[in-house]
């Protein structure tokens, strides 16, 4: 099929300035769309509140706005644009495409199309359509949509009263349990309940603090292995995968917060074609036309059951880091797409020979490593949860995992070689200790129990304080095969020391 | 211990042993798939051959009892970057390494498998010698030159089961995997359709997934040894027969031509998968030829030419059927994307169809399971 010829202007929507969750990645993948469409010959119109974007210099749109990222605002560019086009006397349309600028282009996008405004002045909005957005946005509409399509969920239930929560509980059988009460701001009175005398405690007081009297009882998924699955997919219905990402920090830490590793390193090939399957249902069923998205699973450690969390419609933080590891330049490619070309008729630009309708293979592994900056937000709880706040990361490529890790924290700069064994030493807290030193216990266990951006370095600590592999696992749920893997770098580490002259 | 791997154009790996102490001769070939070692390694396709992963660190997952596409595994030998020094999976029931031991198969892990792979993409297949037994570099130099290689060799006799027999009459061997849900403390799995298609399938060294699919999709299926003929196989009064994928040269294979000729004129409905293609191929009355490394992988992409779609496939062959010695009858309807090579033939009058991938993947995508229902429908149709 060859590109659309009844577009005249494309109008990609930036993030906006760089916030935590938010970052340059968004830059890089609309940077790539605006010259990928414009190389085809689309006049591109670029709206970013941000000039300190690459895809705001000049050269890379025909007509950049940096104002506000606001719906009013973009409204008005519409108009103007429309007028314009008229006074070019331009055959083809104006589309929008909202997928290539994180969530504040697919959150003004949305605004738009509720506005009226794609309506009123006819603008089309290509990469993917207001319902399949709205399909993968809305957690509800997702998860019956999953349920629909035959893929499994957190298993849920809603309460009224205190009797029916104890049946949710009952059904769904195990702690701990996820309490969130219905329409209370920012979530005031949930909770994690990890027995059943918390658990009432909770339920009650959530039912309360409910201005309809209703709470939402899900299991939780804390502990669970986490995975993400960079997705493809063209006009004629092609799929492929372009990356699998396996996290090491197990569900609980946000994704941007975690040390992610491609490809995946603990599935089975039955597991993985399952996931695989999976990630097509859901793309396919959300109804994202062309583009890419990412879809995050978590996996039950001990007994393979397969979750979906979350999709998101849109080129994510994880396509820059997969277009890095893979090759595939996921933003460029879902932006051909996105004008009608199929998977087949674009060039791989790694080969240069094959086309991109394929699944990039690793002969290497991919670590990512998330960079805080703690130290310079003395309010902020350095614990991380499911809210994100690391302010960057590194990525490193190594032909084995510890390789790759190793050079990751060495990128970090924050001043170590490695996973430790440089001869630098230790700040916790008001305490400093030798890089060799021996940590209390007593530290270590807390430090383990509670994800923190340090807890990879603990995991040094502990193996060399004397931890076993199965107690580390206990205190962090992160899986066996990666905390093996830590204690090779540290039984290297120790023979060099015990080499030394 | 160490264990090495030398190579007929006199280069040496060393590196460390796993697996059983032994050691073997065979065509050193690379495979790209991510997942499915223990697949891949069970493969009869893979008599003959020592296997290396471009995916550098193996054995991640163990093995267990499931993943399995034959009775055993089949590769001479098993060359990896890098073995796990621990399982992790809640499926696995064994480590890599204590399986290929006890399957006296020899392997080799801490080498460069890249440099290996990049040696056998510049220069096509090599015969290797792989051991985990004290021997010097010369000698195993000299063991892999004197090596005859695998073409002109006929290895199907040694993975085809000797006798015929009924694909699991009682249905314990053909539910596809499953996983937990929800609140089911165990996935209790559907029912398997009524196996109302009588078939003849010719076993060459065939997968059981193959076989599990076809159950899946309704087929009783009678398997027959490759050396059966057209008669015999007609002999069980199939409403369709099955080519199987296997190893080695296709060329040497004139009893299995042969009867496939003969099942030709017979006008029985046809399906072939990899050395049941390329068999196919050969009674169309067209030739195979050696391809410079093959196709070893879970990523290759096909087009469809009729219907425009591309589907992710698996594949392991190193011949391909060369589609200008082609008879006019006989279309070419998918090929690779990568090399344009022949993945697939229609028969234009005939219901016959086969490709040279892996529809039944295992490992690998599903995309291309519906050629199973393409099977039963053109059987329906016939």
């Amino acid at each position: 099929m060859p590109k659309r010829t009844d577009i005249h202007s494309v109008l990609i929507i930036g993030a906006g300035p760089i916030i935590i969750g938010q970052a340059c990645e968004f830059d890089y993948s609309g940077t790539q769309a605006c010259k990928a469409l414009r190389e085809e010959g689309y006049r591109i119109i670029l709206v970013n509140s941000n000039p300190a974007t690459i895809m705001t210099d000049p050269e890379f749109a025909d007509r950049t706005y940096i104002e506000p990222i606001t719906p009013e605002c973009v409204e008005k560019i519409i108009a103007r644009e429309t007028e314009e086009m008229r006074r070019l006397g331009a055959k083809g349309r104006l589309v929008l495409l909202p997928t290539l600028g994180g969530q504040t282009a697919l959150n003004t996008a949305m605004a738009l199309v509720k506005r009226g405004t794609l309506d009123k002045y006819g603008v089309e909005m290509i990469g993917a359509n207001a319902a399949a957005i709205q399909r993968g946005e809305d957690r509800r509409i997702f998860k019956d949509l999953m349920l629909s399509i035959g893929l499994d969920v957190p298993v849920s239930g809603v309460a009224d009263t205190l009797e029916e929560s104890r049946a949710v509980a009952e059904k769904i059988g195990r702690f701990p349990l996820i309490i969130r009460p219905a329409f209370t701001l920012g979530g005031t009175g949930g909770g994690i309940a990890y027995n059943r005398e918390e658990f009432e405690v909770m339920a009650r007081r959530g039912l309360e603090l409910s201005p309809v009297s209703e709470i939402l009882i899900e299991e939780s998924l804390l502990g669970w292995k986490e995975f993400e699955m960079e997705v493809m997919r063209d006009k004629a219905d092609n799929c492929v995968i372009i990356c699998s990402i396996e996290n090491f920090d197990p569900m609980g830490v946000h994704t941007g917060d975690s040390i992610t590793v491609a490809p995946i390193q603990t599935l089975t090939d039955k597991e993985y074609q399952i996931m695989r399957d999976a990630s097509f249902a859901v793309i396919r069923a959300v109804g994202v036309e062309t583009g890419g998205s990412n879809i995050q699973f978590a996996v039950h450690p001990d007994n393979g059951r397969m979750v979906i969390i979350e999709m998101n419609p849109r080129v994510s933080r994880s396509s820059a880091l997969a277009s890095k590891a893979t090759g595939f330049p996921i933003a460029k490619i879902a932006a051909k797409l996105a004008v009608g070309y199929l998977l087949d008729e674009i060039k791989n630009d790694i080969t240069r020979e094959t086309p991109a309708s394929f699944e990039p293979t690793l002969d290497y592994v991919v670590t990512k490593i998330p960079r805080f900056a703690f130290e310079k937000f003395a309010q902020a709880d350095p614990t991380l949860n499911t809210q994100m706040k690391s302010v960057g990361e590194a990525m490193a490529i190594g032909r084995t995992f510890k390789e790759s890790l190793q050079k990751a924290l060495r990128s970090l700069e924050i001043g170590r070689h490695g996973l430790g064994g440089d001869g630098r030493h230790w700040r916790i807290g008001n305490d400093v200790y030798q890089d060799r030193d021996i940590l209390p216990r007593e530290l270590i266990s807390r430090r383990l129990t509670s994800p923190n951006a340090e807890r990879i370095f603990f995991i040094r600590h502990a193996l060399r304080a004397g931890f076993g592999v199965e107690e580390i696992f206990q205190l962090t749920k992160i899986d066996r095969w990666f905390l093996v893997q830590l204690k090779e770098i540290v039984d290297v580490e120790e023979e060099l020391a015990a080499s030394e002259p | 211990m160490n264990a090495l791997l030398a190579l007929e154009d006199g280069s040496v790996f060393h590196g460390r042993a796993f697996g059983a102490s032994a050691e073997g001769c065979g065509e050193v070939c690379f495979n790209t798939s991510m997942t499915g070692y223990q697949e891949i390694l069970t493969d009869p396709s893979y008599k003959g051959q020592i296997v290396t992963m471009t995916c550098p660190l193996i054995g991640n997952y163990g093995v267990n009892s499931a993943d399995v596409e034959s009775w055993q595994p089949h590769v001479a030998g098993f060359a990896i970057r890098e073995l796990s020094p621990v399982v992790s999976n809640w499926r696995a029931q064994s480590s890599l390494s204590d399986y290929l031991a006890h399957h006296g198969i020899p392997g080799i892990d801490g080498i460069d498998t890249r440099a290996l792979t990049k040696k056998l993409r510049v220069r096509g297949a090599l015969n290797g010698f792989i051991s985990t037994r004290a021997i010097s570099a010369e000698e195993a130099v000299a063991r892999a030159k004197s090596w005859p290689g695998l073409v002109g060799v006929d290895y199907v006799k040694t993975v085809t089961h000797p006798k015929p027999f009924l694909w699991d009459e009682a249905d314990t061997q053909s539910q596809g995997f499953q996983l937990p849900r929800g609140l089911a403390a165990a996935a209790i799995p559907a029912p398997l359709p009524p196996a109302d298609i009588p078939i003849v399938a010719f076993d060459y060294g065939m997968k059981y997934n193959i076989l599990r699919r076809l159950r899946q999709h309704g087929f009783k299926v009678q398997v027959v040894p490759a050396t059966a003929t057209a008669a015999e196989a007609l002999s069980y009064k199939p409403a369709g027969i099955f080519l199987s994928n296997g190893p080695g040269d296709p060329a040497v294979l004139g009893y299995a031509v042969r009867a496939v000729r003969d099942l030709i004129d017979n006008g029985v409905p046809i399906f072939g998968i990899c050395l049941g293609h390329q068999i196919l191929g050969q009674a169309f009355g067209g030739k195979t030829f050696k391809l410079k490394f093959g196709h070893r992988g879970a990523n290759q992409p096909v087009k469809d030419l009729e219907s425009g779609r591309v589907e992710i496939t698996s594949q392991n062959h190193g011949f391909a059927v060369d589609p200008a010695t082609l008879p006019s009858d006989v279309v070419v309807d998918r090929i690779n994307l990568n090399d344009q090579t022949v993945e697939g033939l229609r028969h234009k009058t005939r219901n016959i169809f086969c490709v040279q991938y892996h529809p039944e993947a295992s490992p690998g995508p599903h995309d291309s399971t519906p050629l199973f229902a393409q099977f039963r429908e053109m059987i329906r149709n016939s």
